[in-house]
């Protein structure tokens, strides 16, 4: 069999689960275990696939479904397999989380929506990744945007959570809308609806560059790059764990995929002009320090790494947009940097957003909220999750030695290692982006010290969070097996990048070659001299230092416990500890041009105003895009409904004349 | 392998020579203020003495809190050990990068913050609260007035970095006198020195750094010390050697590393009375004073950046 038949087994065993998870399939007793085994297998096979796909030439086939003039086309290529490894690696550790998910929350309600719509969600994205024709294309990645909408409103008794659907419905159609005119554009180019012709097509500037345009708002629309992010912090805090790590992990991944398919391959970069690349720089810089900056305000763990998402999204961005620019300017290898770094961090941040995601909802099980105001002091309670956990942190907070930090400094090597670009608007836009890079990174860390200082540290909250209790060791398995690729990808990176190399070498015919051309030490990604890194050696001290002084301090019951110093104070409690929204409050303060936070303060007294009886501080932060982006918009579609209003009371020969009037003008526009 | 070695005296010079440093910085603004102040030694001997005592820990203290110092001071001690000291081309420069060397420093300052966290006390909040918002700002300074360097010298490796600029001297390059400025409000940001913090303060609201390390005692109060001494010392060499590289080793024999050797203990001196001065002259900020203080490192890297694409491309 050819590696396209191994591939097509991924979304066949995930359409199966589907099958599997539907209440009259026969298998009414273990439905939760068939469907979690099945996509456990979908995984293996997207894995297998997805080597497959790296390692070999591309393979592709017809299958016997589809229109009768259009069959389906499915290809296996180095940029379908780079995206079935990410899809498969997380895949695999969320269907062993949700054994362990999905079985506490069968307790609580009927769980056969997410059985049959999960693995259809899985199907789609997988089918979108294999796509070769548009139509493929756009049969999968509409399956994936309704089924994961069944999933945003899977708890739909929440009003926040049908309005969420709501949204992230439209969005999604809105953005598959541009897709489809971006096809459309390539169709009238190619004649055919395949993508080969698509790509062997010849554009001239002014369409190319509408396709582009097209294609980045709708898969920009998809992936949450700023401003079309609005629908992402309410949709995935909305779904259930397991299902916001797919969709954070690998959905919003697909959209760049898309991106990259369209643009990169079936478009072309040689049609590329030089404000291509400077635009998506300019939004991937602003969505990375956007999306921080909005994540630090908030307070509901899911929602937060909602916004986190953004932020990563922008940083591949910036990647994406740094390749474009030096394969405009002629510099293949650098570009295939850019685009190798955007593919390392695109994996990357599957693995860890993955399991933060599948993090948040062990909290969410064990102390039944994901509101930072209630958690606190779980590390004592939930050991393991919170070791865990830390690890996503660390990651997403690109510090070595894990992954995060070695995506980042490959983006950061292709930022600076920039030839002048002489005389272009680019050579400031580049620095500048570096900088903002450089700011989100920071800002990060920030972040992340809040999330595991409130969440895991301190002393709880609230009854639950005291009472909170560890979870089962599916859940612990289905963690461990992101956090442990974290550490291996940020050790290891020179053992990953000669497997993704084949990625640039298919696109844009150049590929990096020398990442570890000094021996397996080095990561050296344009030469040598220029800049070299070694994970290992970095590990190896820092567990070397960290040892001889464990060796040498290492006296066990030496350590004295007592209470916490208080200052004198007789009684410390919970409510003492810096919160969430205290901790925020000095970026809120630095940033308020940006926030521009409504803050209240109610006090109620006995009567003079030094006798406090009971104070209360209110601060809300609204992402500014909604004030100045999307409630104008609302409120001119709504204007514009209410004019158009009268065309739909009109009596009969009304409606004949507005027939005949269009019939007239199509006549007129065809001769 | 000698390079090797030589990497880890060097290493083991900055880890050793920490505390004198720190010492020497407090005799000199003792001076200056008309005081004897400490002897020399009374670092080490603070130090010892943290060693030898029982610590004490919080009754919810979690394992993270005793890792921590571990953390930070093998953190801290990897970064001194890949800024070129004596010798220009020590092997660990290969290993680590600018780039590195800012994220190791960013690892030491993220599990203080945890650790201060840990207990649930309000003055640890705070103090990770603070020191992570300024963090937000210095770290992305001092990445931006390091790559200037970098972008000058096409890489990010700090040997070929300093090759740079003692090949092609300072000459008219107002993008590096940029970088300088920036990286010199970073460095004093990041050892928390005043204007931004008061090293010698335990008791006010405004501190930042003692807040954090407040529960601390015995012998991981001495690992997270000795790791902010070390902190001193490298800041102070990385700008000395990144903008003054002039009297460094080239080759590893032992004339010029003598001469290297003294060199590097001059424009310490030099660079360390500045430093008493300046903090005897200056009185500490308000702490929201601060943010617009590391606004401006941040703008005057950035300044130094485009300062240099725009002004300096092909010289």
């Amino acid at each position: 069999m050819s590696g396209i038949s191994w591939a097509m087994l991924a979304p066949l065993s995930a359409l199966a689960a589907s099958v599997a998870g539907l209440p009259f399939s026969g298998i009414r007793y273990n439905r939760r275990r068939a469907v979690c085994v099945l996509l456990a297998l979908s995984a293996l096979a997207a894995i297998g696939a997805g080597m497959t796909g790296l390692l070999s030439p591309p393979s592709e086939t017809a299958l016997p479904i589809g229109l009768p003039w259009l069959p389906m086309h499915v290809r296996l290529d180095a940029l379908a397999g780079f995206f079935l490894l990410v899809i498969g690696l997380l895949l695999g550790a969320v269907a062993l989380y949700s054994e362990g998910y999905l079985r506490q929350l069968a307790e609580q309600r009927s769980l056969t929506p997410l059985y049959i719509f999960l693995p259809l969600f899985v199907t789609g994205m997988q089918g979108v990744v294999l796509a070769d024709d548009a139509y493929t294309f756009m049969i999968f990645w509409e399956l994936m945007s309704v089924a994961s909408y069944f999933l945003v409103t899977f708890e739909h008794e929440q009003d926040a959570n049908r309005k969420a659907g709501f949204l992230y419905l439209l969005m999604a159609h809105l953005g598959g809308l541009l897709i489809l005119g971006g096809f459309a554009v390539l169709y009238a180019a190619g004649g055919s609806f395949e993508f080969g012709a698509m790509r062997a097509a010849a554009l001239t500037s002014p369409w190319a560059s509408l396709a582009f345009l097209l294609a980045l708002g709708g898969f920009g629309m998809k992936a949450g790059l700023m401003p079309l992010h609005a629908w992402l912090p309410e949709a995935h805090p909305a779904a259930p764990s397991n299902v916001s790590a797919l969709m954070s992990g690998i959905m919003i991944k697909v959209a760049i995929f898309g991106f990259l398919r369209v643009v990169w391959d079936l478009v072309g970069l040689e049609y590329a002009d030089w404000w291509w690349g400077g635009l998506v720089l300019a939004i991937g810089s602003s969505s990375a320090v956007g999306g921080v900056l909005l994540a630090l305000q908030q307070h509901d763990l899911k929602r937060l790494l909602a916004y986190h998402s953004v932020e990563n999204i922008g940083i591949i961005a910036i990647g994406l947009g740094l390749g474009m620019i030096f394969a405009h300017y002629h510099y293949p290898t650098l570009a295939a940097l850019g685009l190798v770094a955007a593919l390392y961090h695109t994996l990357n941040h599957a693995l860890f957003k993955g399991l933060l995601f599948m993090g948040a909802g062990a909290v969410l099980h064990s102390a039944h909220s994901c509101d930072m105001g209630q958690l606190g002091g779980l590390i004592r309670r939930m050991p393991r999750t919170a070791a865990l956990f830390l690890i996503g942190c660390i990651s997403i907070s690109a510090l070595p030695p894990f992954n995060g930090f070695v995506s980042e400094w490959l983006t950061f090597q292709a930022a600076l290692m920039a030839p002048q670009l002489k005389g272009t608007p680019l050579s400031a836009l580049i620095p500048f982006s570096a900088a903002m890079l450089a700011l989100a990174g920071a800002l990060a860390a920030a972040c992340f010290v809040k999330v595991f200082g409130i969440v895991f540290q301190g002393a709880a909250r609230s009854q639950a969070a005291a009472e909170a209790r560890e979870v089962d060791g599916w859940m612990q398995l289905g963690m461990a097996i992101p956090a442990a690729l974290c550490l291996l990808l940020g050790v290891l990176p020179m053992w990953m990048l000669p497997l993704m190399d084949a990625v640039p070498q298919a696109l844009i015919q150049t590929g990096l070659g020398e990442s570890a051309a000094n021996g397996w030490l080095w990561l050296t990604p344009i030469a040598p001299e220029r800049a070299s890194y070694s994970p290992i050696i970095v590990l190896l001290a820092l567990l070397l230092a960290v040892g001889i002084f464990l060796f040498i301090h290492y006296r066990t019951g030496e350590k004295r416990r007592t209470a916490t110093w208080s200052c004198g104070h007789p009684h410390l409690n919970p409510r003492m500890q810096y919160t969430a929204v205290s901790f925020s409050q000095p970026l809120r303060r630095i940033f308020t041009d940006v926030y521009r936070p409504q803050d209240k303060l109610l006090r109620t007294d006995h009567g003079h105003t030094l006798l406090v009886k009971k104070l209360r501080y209110q601060v809300h932060v609204q992402d500014l895009q909604w004030r100045y982006l999307y409630l104008p918009i609302r409120r001119f579609s709504e204007w514009l409904t209410r004019h158009v209003d009268w065309l739909h009371h009109r009596p009969i020969h009304g409606y004949l004349a507005f027939t005949f009037v269009t019939l007239l003008i199509l006549l007129g526009l065809l001769l | 392998m000698s390079l090797w070695l030589w990497n880890l005296v060097e290493a083991l010079l900055m880890v050793g020579l920490a505390p004198l440093a720190t010492a020497l910085v407090k005799r000199f603004k003792a001076r200056l203020q008309n005081r004897r102040g400490p002897p020399l030694l009374q670092a080490y001997r603070d130090l010892a003495k943290l060693f030898g005592k029982q610590p004490v820990l919080a009754e919810q203290a979690s394992w993270l809190f005793r890792a921590a110092p571990y953390v930070i001071f093998a953190a801290t001690a990897l970064a001194a050990a890949i800024v070129p000291v004596i010798l220009v081309a020590t092997p660990l420069t290969a290993a680590a990068d600018v780039i590195a060397l800012v994220a190791l420093l960013a690892l030491a300052r993220f599990f203080t913050a945890l650790a201060a966290m840990d207990v649930g006390t309000a003055f640890g909040g705070m103090g990770a609260s603070r020191e992570m918002t300024f963090a937000a700002l210095t770290e992305p300074a001092m990445l931006m007035s390091i790559f200037v360097l970098s972008i000058a010298a096409h890489s990010t490796n700090m040997t070929a970095m300093i090759d740079t600029v003692l090949n092609s001297g300072l000459g008219l390059r107002p993008s590096l006198a940029f970088a300088l400025a920036a990286l010199g409000l970073v460095a004093i940001a990041e050892t928390g020195r005043i204007p931004v913090d008061n090293p010698a303060t335990h008791l006010e609201l405004t501190m930042v750094h003692e807040a954090m390390i407040l529960e601390y005692s015995g012998r991981y109060l001495a690992l997270i010390e000795w790791a902010n001494q070390i902190k001193l010392l490298l800041f102070a060499t990385l700008l000395l050697n990144l903008f003054f590289p002039w009297g460094m080793a080239l080759n590893a024999d032992a004339a010029s590393m003598l001469i290297a050797a003294g060199a590097w203990l001059f424009k310490l001196l030099v660079l360390f009375s500045l430093l008493a001065l300046f903090e005897t002259w200056m009185a500490k900020m308000r702490i929201f004073r601060v943010p617009e203080y590391l606004g401006l490192a941040f703008l005057l890297a950035i300044l130094g950046m485009l300062t240099h694409y725009i002004l300096e491309v092909g010289a």
